[in-house]
């Protein structure tokens, strides 16, 4: 779990290169909140601390969520998070390798359901040139609930590259004026994509170190290229290109981090291709046509209760039986 | 050059061969007595033929078979027998068997024996020979040979020669085939005419060069024209019959078949030589090459008697002080050995003395968290994790589903498993407690019908006395009605005299009772048993049957299953 870890790294640091320290902020946060919970559920559930702490795994699931949670959000928004992600999705389940769910997709949804508000003010890139928070004055945010006098949380946030797609469109304009706005990239999100970009090459990093399959990343993306590409064809005034929704939200870090939890995905080759296939065009059908900004961590969690049933269906054939049944 | 096939998964663990492999084969010193098991083959353990105190002459039958599937056990050297009772034993279990110990003589007297040209003699007789000489699958299996040697119905295009030898640490295959390649190849000869195969391919391992060139040379110098030495990629478990036989053939011999039923018969390169050792010397199986390795000063193989204390032979190789114990086989499939002092068995091939600090104690099992590292390296492409997952928690029908017993606890899975759970241990669980609910539930079986006959015969019991009893009180009734007749006849006869003699009256009485108990006794049924109508008789005997069936099954079921 080190490596998954560390093959977040690029991706971190380039958000902290386009969106300033403030996620370090809530990644810390996390992992202390997830090592306490941690901890506390293991004492409540008399089991041994020391190789379940320091397995890395609470750790992993404190960073994803913070990862999906916008860093200029309140403190607690954090905790409480990242301690039902830990508590209720992990240990009342049984505790490392059986949870059902992703915890830190449990985790973003309880807080997206719960305080949907509080979810949507992403910070503004710096390219944009907008008004900007010190780091102190983050803090101040975070922990105080402070802004600097006569500044408004929107003045120094937004909603993300899809949330504004989607709004946009159903106020009328089309994708190529939606384009022309200067939140977006060459690809997606201006700065967003990036990050992308970045969990995408630790995604390549787990690849060659065969700590991740590729069915799974290669399925998701895959599926989610060819939904989104069959509705852009169609449609290219009011629907993106496929590149647009690989680049933004949570679908590179979902394809190579989420889906990849081998806890919660099947085991089967052939499994690990429909669940992710199944998580792919979910993905998209939420992020078009569903109430929420982003699809990734539904999909994941639906895809999730299929696991069992998936893992039963596509049982592969054993030595010696492969043939005339023999 | 030959196409080679691939199998599912494998590991690649460190061989640890090198060590082992500097010596020559050393024939080991003669120990100061021999432990030899009498059940060290697949089967039923041969019989004792010797009493204790008996002087036995080396090659001298000590062990006879019985039954079709067992073999002969023989005197490894010339001594004095001075036990036959419960020993430890090199064998997985743990548990005792019976043992002849020897003291040798030093003398080393061969009893008188002779080879023959098999060309000469038919099949069967050969075959006869290998029994006699004791002739068992020496690859760890230890399936009587001369059974094996036989294609009846089923027509065998292949034989494979096992010389893959893949578990890590042994090279008496090795070692056997690098110095003795020619004998190795003539026994693969006479295996090969026994079951009219029209080839055998020879897998080895590319890791062993120096046998495979030895190999090669022999097939060339004898002009094996059927023979051919493939070299085969080094994965661990490539040595498993079945995985062999995959990799030299593309055959995959599912669980529960007999490669001869797919045109296939494998044989281990030892298992050869020792055929030919028995049938052109004479010489029965009394030792066999064994590796001695792990931590000692001089890894190396030995020519070991059967029989022989593990503790002298790995003392031989310098065993270093803080040995712990002993490891039988690899480090992969290997046991370890009850105590240091049970004596080298035919399935033998490898002991290795382990200290803490060359296979440290397993750390601590973590969650399994379905990496599935298990399923990409399982030869018989399992999912280990689900296994796992049922035999924990005790679903075995489940875990059956899941092909259970396509498992060879090859322990590769064990060996990746990132948790460093001790897969192995689970199955072997599983796979015994499945094994005893069946007994237990023909056990079942068999109370259950012992219980309804019981119910039968109580039932019919009740039946017969109520039918006795109405006739008995018809009975009764008769015999008061004649008494009564009798009774006035009598005093119409004979007026009554006040003087007659009371002995008269007496034997009047007499005579009744008799008259009555005679009645009676041809009145009344005879017992249980004796008079049965014919439907009763049949019910009984179908049950009879049924009871038979069910015993015979259970006493064949309870055989042991490995081969």
């Amino acid at each position: 779990m080190l490596k998954v870890m560390l093959a977040l790294i690029p991706g971190i640091a380039l958000y902290v290169w386009y969106f300033g320290p403030a996620i370090l902020v809530s990644i810390t946060l996390a992992s202390i909140t997830a090592l306490a919970t941690e901890a506390a559920m293991l004492k409540l559930r008399d089991r041994p601390l020391k190789p379940f702490l320091s397995d890395n795994s609470a750790l992993l699931t404190a960073w994803l969520l913070a990862l999906s949670i916008p860093p200029l959000a309140p403190w607690w928004l954090v905790v409480v998070g990242t301690t039902f992600a830990i508590s209720v999705s992990k240990h009342l389940y049984g505790g490392l390798g059986s949870n059902p769910f992703n915890p830190a997709m449990i985790g973003y949804a309880v807080l997206i359901i719960s305080f949907p508000m509080h979810m949507t003010h992403w910070l503004t890139p710096h390219a944009l040139g907008g008004v900007e928070l010190t780091f102190a004055e983050q803090l101040g945010y975070i922990f105080n609930g402070a802004l600097p006098r006569g500044l408004t949380l929107d003045a120094i946030t937004m909603a993300t590259a899809l949330d504004t797609m989607k709004t946009q469109l159903h106020l009328g304009l089309s994708v190529s004026d939606i384009r022309d706005m200067p939140i977006y990239g060459r690809l997606a999100g201006q700065g967003s994509e990036m990050v992308a970009l970045g969990f995408a090459l630790g995604g390549i990093y787990l690849l060659l170190n065969r700590i991740i399959t590729w069915h799974l990343p290669l399925a998701y993306l895959g599926a989610l290229f060819a939904t989104a590409g069959i509705f852009h064809l169609v449609d290219p005034a009011h629907y993106v290109t496929p590149l647009f929704h690989w680049f933004s939200g949570a679908a590179m870090i979902g394809a190579f981090f989420i889906l990849t939890d081998p806890v919660t995905s099947p085991t089967t080759a052939k499994g690990k291709i429909i669940f992710a296939l199944g998580a792919g065009i979910l993905t998209y059908l939420i992020r078009a046509f569903g109430g929420f900004p982003d699809g990734m961590a539904f999909a994941t969690l639906f895809m999730n209760i299929c696991v069992p049933l998936i893992d039963a269906w596509t049982q592969p054939k054993v030595f010696g039986k492969k043939g005339d049944g023999k | 050059m030959k196409a080679i096939f691939r199998f599912h998964g494998g590991i690649h663990p460190p061989t640890h061969k090198a060590a082992s492999t500097r010596t020559p084969i050393t024939p080991a010193a003669l120990p100061s007595k021999l432990v030899i098991p009498l059940h060290q083959h697949v089967g039923i353990r041969a019989k004792a033929v010797v009493q204790v105190g008996e002087r036995v002459l080396k090659g001298q039958v000590i062990g006879r078979p019985e039954g079709r599937l067992s073999s002969t056990v023989h005197a490894s050297t010339s001594g004095t027998v001075s036990a036959i009772d419960m020993q430890l034993v090199a064998h997985h279990s743990g548990l005792p068997d019976l043992c002849v110990t020897l003291i040798p003589d030093g003398k080393d007297e061969w009893i008188e024996h002779g080879g023959v040209d098999y060309k000469q003699i038919s099949h069967t007789e050969v075959r006869h020979l290998l029994r006699q000489a004791g002739v068992v699958g020496l690859g760890g299996a230890v399936f009587p040979s001369d059974v094996k040697a036989y294609s009846n119905k089923h027509k065998i295009k292949t034989m494979v020669l096992n010389g893959a030898e893949c578990e890590p640490y042994i090279t008496c295959d090795d070692m056997l085939m690098r110095e003795r390649a020619h004998d190795i190849l003539r026994g693969a000869e006479v295996l090969r005419e026994l079951l009219y195969a029209e080839e055998v391919l020879v897998g080895i391992e590319d890791n062993k060069p120096e046998a495979i060139a030895a190999m090669r040379q022999a097939v060339i110098d004898d002009q094996h024209e059927h023979m051919r030495v493939i070299s085969v990629p080094t994965v661990y478990p490539s040595g498993g019959a079945k995985q062999l036989i995959r990799i030299l053939t593309g055959i995959e011999v599912a669980a529960g078949v007999r490669s001869p039923e797919m045109g296939v018969q494998c044989f281990n390169v030892a298992t050869a030589y020792s055929a030919w050792r028995a049938i052109r010397h004479g010489e029965p199986l009394l030792s066999r090459i064994v590796t001695v390795t792990g931590n000692v000063d001089d890894a190396r193989n030995f020519e070991v008697l059967l029989g022989t204390p593990v503790d002298e032979l790995v003392t031989q190789a310098g065993r270093r002080p803080d040995t712990d114990r002993h490891i039988m086989g690899g480090p992969m499939m290997g046991v370890q050995l009850p105590a240091a002092t049970v004596g080298v068995a035919k399935a033998t091939n490898c002991i290795i003395a382990s200290s803490p600090a060359l296979f440290p104690p397993p750390q601590p099992a973590l969650p399994c968290i379905r990496c599935t590292r298990c399923a990409e390296v399982c030869p018989a492409e399992l999912q280990p994790q689900d296994l796992y997952w049922f035999a924990k928690s005790n679903n075995f029908g489940k875990a059956q589903e899941f092909h259970l017993f396509d498992c060879i606890e090859c322990g590769a899975c064990a060996y990746v498993c990132p948790s460093h759970i001790p897969l192995v241990s689970y199955y072997r669980y599983a796979k015994s407690e499945i094994w005893e609910r069946e007994q237990e539930s023909q056990a079942a079986e068999l109370a259950r019908e012992r219980h309804e006959y019981r119910q039968y015969r109580i039932e019919r019991e009740k039946q017969e006395k109520a039918e006795k009893l109405a006739q008995k009180e018809k009975a009764a009734a008769a015999a008061k009605a004649a008494a009564a007749a009798a009774a006035e006849k009598a005093r119409l006869d004979t007026p009554s005299d006040p003087d007659a003699d009371p002995d008269d009256t007496m034997q009047l009485r007499i005579e009744a009772a008799l008259a009555r108990a005679k009645e009676q006794a041809a009145t009344t049924q005879p017992k249980n048993t004796d008079t049965l109508t014919p439907q009763q008789q049949a019910e009984i005997n179908e049950i009879d049957a049924r009871r038979a069936r069910i015993h015979a099954s259970a006493h064949h079921d309870a055989e042991p299953k490995n081969e």
